[in-house]
């Protein structure tokens, strides 16, 4: 089977990949800036709705009944989108969801086409993919066209080019934009970025899109945009092609009401964004007259599999986890080394790659203090830190019992598993104190410096508690 | 004594490192009417074992902590995190068992248990409290430490900014993510130098070893002390 292109080939494990962003002090500033305002502005717009905890509650449920019977709501869109005189394609993995599109957009005999920001087609690398067919592939959100013409990789799910700040994205449009901005003004940005783009829109014959839902019951796929670029997109050409995970089902046309209100206040702190476009097949005269929906597996039944990690299924990209989590701030979203970054990136990408031997995957469960602020935000309540943990235990699995860690654990283990062996290495341990200097270890060996690189440890005292209460209470 | 019969469950590292935490225990609960016990053979809730991952060496620990607490009417836990991992994840590692269901972090156990905001303590100090991840997210002590703080006479309690966020221990991810790790510390850091606060304090020893580490590489002047000693100090001890 092909490598599945959610993560990047060559990626180094996430400490490695830290250790370069974290050295970037220009980005750290750039992310900082960025999280530190959509924290605020998310709280401010869950505090005004009282009946915050049962939407999460309601979004939660909808999505386990959606991933408990996916077998029969799947036949249900398809049997609806066809209806509405859709063509409904089934993809196994990346490789084939891309060869559909390619496929489709060489049949419509299309040379470029214009994308709605999409995480489905960016976790296959559609891109890439039409590219290599001789189809030239158009990014019209904003911050994805920044990151397509810096020939970047993402860093975050809803703002892709978070990690950019004003004057990196004139240079960028500078370099590849005929009508240059004149200057790094946010409205000089925008529109140098809206000339270029509306020459695409008026030429376009095939259009690309994700989807944020789809009504099962009525075959009506949605887009939830700020821009209206995607708009643009979904009603402009003549042929529109929409790939997406078979987990973004809703049952009834009723279900979207709990997700119109968790998304966008969870994902740009909005009570309602700007742009929510609707479409159930095609409607003649209006609109794309051709409609093709892709629905994409890609790793996302054997995460079914499994009980604990399948809730990762219930994500509906809101990128609120990553705004929140400590680890994402100060790494940035490239250290991730997939087009999920953060802490839904931790626990998806490893289960979407489903791949033991693969290290960097396997290090992406470790990304996390397990502080638990994303399982705080989550509009439909994963656990996230639950199945960071679920996720490591997998991980020591495959790695065996005779790995150093595993072998310093089951030591760890077994002096833990009796009162008397723990008092022993107690008073074997606070030995240590003859290291110190002044009550505190200032310098310990590997992996000891991993510690002492940057704190001192106390020196452990002579005396235990234990050893204490023994003397004065036993 | 007449008030309840309470076990100290003292959590390994402040038996082994910090055992004036858990000797403040004692005395606050003491003198709060609490008659105090510490089975010996307790020894550690599995946390390390089951946050990296290793949760056949856990079920054994979980297992130990329910036999070891058995007919007590509460077991009391000076940190938020080990409470957290008794109360939250023992039962889908082995199952409940009422031990665990009397679990109580510390600061929970005085306010709601006994009761009590005003322990009666002394501490005339400059102080910060930063709410570790589990005990606020986790257990959700909400402001619990904060009133009992409050209530402490002489002590001038100072605000931390950005409080909520997590001081990068994380058990093992210090170690196996320690560059992201340190990142993380010194804003922490950054934020306590802020306040002025001469003693940083929180209901977590493993996230006090870790700042207070940090602070003092950097001989910043603070010190930290955990919750319970600063509870536990009246007016006599100065």
């Amino acid at each position: 089977m092909a490598r599945n292109p959610v993560t990047w080939l060559g990626s180094p494990t996430f400490p490695k990949a830290a250790h370069a962003a974290l050295a970037d002090t220009q980005l750290r500033q750039n992310l900082r800036k960025a999280t530190t305002t959509i924290r605020g502005k998310r709280a401010g717009v869950v505090a005004e709705l009282d009946d915050w905890e049962r939407l999460r509650h309601a979004g939660e449920s909808i999505k386990d009944d959606v991933l408990a019977n996916l077998d029969t709501y799947l036949l249900r869109l398809e049997e609806s989108v066809t209806a509405r005189g859709g063509v409904v394609h089934w993809a196994r993995d990346a490789e084939e969801a891309n060869r559909i599109v390619l496929d489709l957009a060489r049949a419509e005999g299309a040379d470029e086409v214009v994308k709605v920001k999409s995480m489905a087609t960016a976790e296959t690398g559609l891109n890439e993919a039409l590219e290599a067919g001789g189809v030239r592939p158009v990014e019209t959100d904003l911050a994805e066209l920044i990151v397509q013409l810096g020939h970047d990789r993402p860093s975050h799910i809803l703002v892709p080019a978070i990690h950019r700040n004003r004057a990196e994205i004139r240079d960028v449009f500078r370099r590849e934009m005929a009508d240059a901005p004149a200057s790094d003004e946010p409205r000089d940005l925008a529109e140098a970025a809206r000339r270029h783009l509306r020459r695409k829109f008026l030429s376009a014959k095939v259009a690309i899109s994700g989807a944020n839902f789809a009504v099962a019951d009525t075959g009506s796929i949605v887009v939830v945009e700020s821009e209206g670029n995607g708009r643009m997109c979904l009603t402009l050409p003549d042929t529109l092609i929409t790939v997406m995970g078979i987990e973004k089902l809703v049952p009834t046309w009723a279900d979207l009401e709990v997700f119109l209100q968790l998304l966008p206040r969870s994902s740009t702190a909005e009570r309602m964004n700007p742009y929510t476009s609707v479409w159930s097949g095609v409607t003649p005269g209006d609109g794309p007259q051709k409609f093709h929906l892709v629905l994409l597996d890609n790793g996302r039944t054997a995460t079914l599999a499994d009980t604990v990690g399948r809730q990762a299924l219930r994500c509906i990209r809101c990128s609120a986890c990553l705004n929140v989590c400590p680890v994402y701030e100060r790494t940035g979203g490239q250290a991730y080394g997939s087009v999920y970054p953060g802490p839904i990136g931790a626990i998806l990408a490893p289960q979407l790659v489903n791949d033991p031997d693969d290290e960097q995957a396997a290090s992406l469960p470790y990304a996390s203090s397990l502080c638990g602020a994303c399982y705080e935000v989550c509009p439909v309540r994963i656990n996230i830190p639950e199945v960071l943990t679920h996720l490591r235990s997998e991980v020591v699995q495959a790695k065996g019992k005779r790995t150093p860690e595993a072998l310093a654990m089951a030591a760890a283990a077994w002096m833990f598993g009796d009162p008397k062996r723990y008092e022993a290495a107690q008073r074997a341990g606070s030995l240590t104190r003859f290291l110190a200097r002044d009550g505190k270890i200032s310098h310990l060996p590997w992996p000891g410096s991993k510690w002492t690189s940057s704190r001192d440890l106390p020196a452990v005292p002579k005396e235990s508690f234990r050893a204490w209460w023994r003397r004065n209470r036993g | 004594m007449s008030g309840p019969r309470v076990a100290l469950f003292a959590t390994c590292i402040t038996d082994t490192m910090y055992p004036e935490t858990a000797k403040a225990v004692v005395r606050l609960l003491e003198r709060l009417g609490c008659s105090v016990d510490f089975p010996l053979e307790q020894t550690c809730c599995g946390q390390m074992h089951y946050n990296t991952g290793y949760y056949d060496h856990a079920r054994p620990l979980a297992r130990g902590y329910a036999d070891t607490f058995a007919g007590y009417d509460h077991v009391v836990v000076p940190s938020g995190s080990c409470a957290g991992m008794v109360r939250e994840i023992h039962p889908d590692l082995v199952g409940t068992s009422p031990p665990v269901e009397r679990t109580y972090e510390l600061s929970e156990f005085l306010v709601d248990v006994l009761g009590v905001t005003d322990v009666g303590a002394y501490f005339p100090h400059r102080v910060t409290y930063h709410p570790t991840c589990h005990s606020l997210r986790m257990l959700g002590v909400g402001d619990r430490p904060l009133t009992l703080l409050r209530a402490v006479r002489g002590l001038d309690l100072v605000e931390l900014p950005q409080a909520d966020q997590c001081c990068g221990f994380g058990g093992t991810f210090a170690l196996k993510n320690a560059e992201t790790s340190t990142a993380m510390l010194a804003d922490k850091m950054h934020c306590v130098r802020d306040t002025g606060a001469q003693v940083l304090t929180a209901g977590d020893n493993s996230c006090l070893m870790h700042i207070g580490g940090g602070l003092s590489r950097l001989r910043a002047g603070v010190r930290s002390v955990h919750l319970a000693e600063i509870l536990a100090s009246t007016q006599e001890d100065t």
